[in-house]
């Protein structure tokens, strides 16, 4: 579309500056919040005279604090290690499903993706009661495995969908060269067709590590002690004690659980829009 | 596709020519091996197609379809944490209709997705024209409008809890120092008030993912269609109306669905926010459900509560089906 042409600067301020500042200042003041709540000493967060905007002596306490009263670090790394692993069963998974949706001739290809593509919009409130059931029956409950064999029920269709999108933007020409240059059914597809897949295989891999980083459901019903937690979880029930919410600790954690998924996306952007318009389009 | 009983051949004699003719060719020949009777099996695009597809239908059948029917059964039966269940029918569904908060959740679920949805796309729409323009910084104004999506719920649900906080509100303060109020609002004192700070965050969380998906369904429209309409005279409005909007329609219609479908099934923002109350006005059916099956204890009774919600879930997906397959 093209980009429209305005006759006066004021009426470009009006149409559009100042509509973008009051946007982009709404979207990012609940993150200045968290941030200078964190480095506001408690005698000011509990001052309902105090301007709450800044602060004259900032300090670390709670950042301190979050570390020392709470598992913060373990969590921390709970996160990380169940967030890598789903992802990487995620991805292998759906790179595989997703090529033979895409590239393979079968008889089952049409309903096997309408059903992979319902399996993606189901979601996880509709079966974490019975899935708390399986997950004891198969014994690892408040292990990190029931949620690292879980994640893939919503990330798998996920990956597979957005892969399979992306095969089929690939010429099936280039397979077909290999191919009667001799390679098998198989080299063609690790040796050609994966390696031109990268980038939709990175978009997805961004994507499902930020969706595993930052689920709650699964992760507050199968996880219960304290060292087992993810950041969320840990963040949101250690720190709240019943009527009680440790403020500074709790922004701090917050901050903290949230700068790991905002760098990796701010590396990744332009791949994470790829996902995320390719999750609609497929 | 070629006839597969004649590749194994064709690629023996491939690699027999490969292996004089220098490699002057952009594609890299693999080398080729005496294919073995796995290898010859996997040439069969049924076989390799079933073998690529398994390990997704392994975990796909434990975690979903076996859960899914266990869900069912659960429903059903008067199963609570520790004792095994038995059959009761649809006496769980009575129980619910018969709830007053149940009835509640109900009309709470509908009211939360219709209104945040109808807010999203609206407000999506209006900062995917914005992020449209040529501007300086374009780039990191579109990579910033996405945190909210990107980063955790729970994580910046609590900030928003801190700024509704009944004493150290800093919406209360900035009025109250403006001289707006005189009296400290309680922002999640009751039912509707509370309703509306959800509807509230989640417009908040879920609308860059509108602008940025519909931005990028913008950027696919003919900019000489927009000048065509132009010069036979059509207005600012009228051309968004009557050229853009037909013309991002499918991607809007998908990008709803989508969204509705996560809002009805939402848990973690009400959950954290309000945890359901005050006095159970603010449940949904999945904090409902949770607080049945987990803190009651009552996993049928929960069940019965959370598979309340399929119904319209199928509706909407079979809608959205149905929509893909008319507009493919």
């Amino acid at each position: 579309m093209a980009a429209p042409r305005y006759g006066s600067p004021l009426k470009r301020a009006v149409t559009f500056y100042i509509p973008l500042v009051l946007m982009v200042g709404l979207t990012l003041f609940p993150f200045y919040w968290m941030v200078i709540t964190s480095i506001r000493p408690d005698v000011e967060l509990y001052n309902v005279k105090a301007n709450p905007f800044f602060t004259l002596y900032p300090t670390l306490q709670h950042f301190h604090d979050l570390f020392e009263l709470t598992m913060f670090a373990r969590w921390a790394w709970n996160t990380l290690f169940i967030a890598v692993v789903s992802t990487a069963i995620s991805l292998f998974c759906g790179l595989l499903a997703g090529y033979a949706l895409a590239r393979l001739q079968f008889r089952w290809a049409s309903p096997l993706g309408t059903m992979i593509f319902i399996t993606y919009l189901v979601p996880p409130t509709l079966l974490f009661i019975p899935l708390g059931d399986v997950v004891k029956t198969f014994g690892i409950g408040d292990t990190p495995w029931a949620v690292i064999l879980t994640y893939p029920t919503f990330l798998i269709p996920f990956c597979t969908w957005l892969l399979m999108g992306y095969f089929k933007t690939i010429p099936r020409e280039i397979e077909e060269c290999a191919r009667i240059d001799g390679a098998s059914r198989i080299q063609a597809m690790i040796r050609i067709s994966f390696p031109l897949a990268v980038p939709g295989i990175l978009s997805a891999g961004i994507f499902a590590f930020t969706l595993s980083w930052n689920e709650f459901l699964y992760a507050l019903v199968f996880l219960s002690s304290p060292q087992q937690k993810t950041i969320p979880i840990g963040v949101f029930t250690e720190l709240v004690r019943g009527d009680v919410f440790y403020w500074g600790p709790l922004m701090a954690g917050a901050l903290l659980g949230s700068i790991p998924v905002a760098l990796v996306y701010s590396f990744f952007v332009e791949h994470y829009v790829t996902a995320l318009t390719g999750a609609v389009k497929g | 596709m070629a006839d597969q009983r004649i590749e194994p051949i064709l690629a023996e004699r491939a690699s027999a020519a490969a292996s004089v003719v220098p490699a002057s060719v952009a594609v890299a020949v693999p080398e080729a091996r005496r294919p073995t009777r796995l290898g010859q099996l996997l040439e069969r695009e049924h076989i390799l197609a079933g073998a690529l597809l398994a390990p997704t239908l392994v975990i796909l059948t434990l975690f979903i379809a076996y859960p899914f029917v266990l869900g069912i059964w659960l429903a059903v039966s008067d199963k609570v944490v520790g004792r095994p269940g038995n059959f009761v029918g649809l006496q769980n569904f009575w129980v619910n209709v018969n709830d007053t908060i149940f009835l509640r959740a109900f009309q709470n679920t509908f009211v939360y997705t219709f209104i945040a949805t109808a807010l999203k796309l609206a407000l999506g729409m209006g900062a995917a024209l914005l992020l449209n323009h040529h501007f300086r910084f374009k780039r990191i104004v579109r990579a910033g409008m996405l945190l909210p999506w990107i980063v955790p719920t729970v994580l910046s649900t609590l900030a928003w809890q801190w700024m509704f906080d009944a004493t150290f509100s800093v919406f209360n303060w900035t009025l109250m120092n403006v001289g707006l109020i005189s009296k400290r609002i309680l922002w999640l004192g009751d039912g509707t008030m509370a309703m509306g700070c959800l509807i509230l965050v989640n417009v908040w969380r879920g609308m860059p993912f509108f602008a940025i998906t519909l931005l990028a369904g913008l950027q696919t429209v003919n900019p000489d269609l927009h000048e065509a309409a132009e010069i036979d005279g059509a207005n600012a409005w009228q051309r968004f109306w009557r050229v853009t909007l037909p013309l991002i329609k499918p991607i809007m219609m998908v990008v709803v669905l989508f969204s509705m479908i996560a809002t009805f099934a939402d848990f973690q923002l009400i959950y954290v926010l309000t945890r359901g109350g005050p006095y159970s006005s603010t449940h949904v059916f999945g904090t409902y459900a949770y607080e049945i099956a987990m803190r009651a204890a009552q996993l049928g009774q929960g069940a019965s509560i959370s598979l309340s919600l399929f119904p319209f879930l199928l509706a909407v997906i079979v809608f959205q089906l149905w929509y893909i397959r008319r507009s493919d």
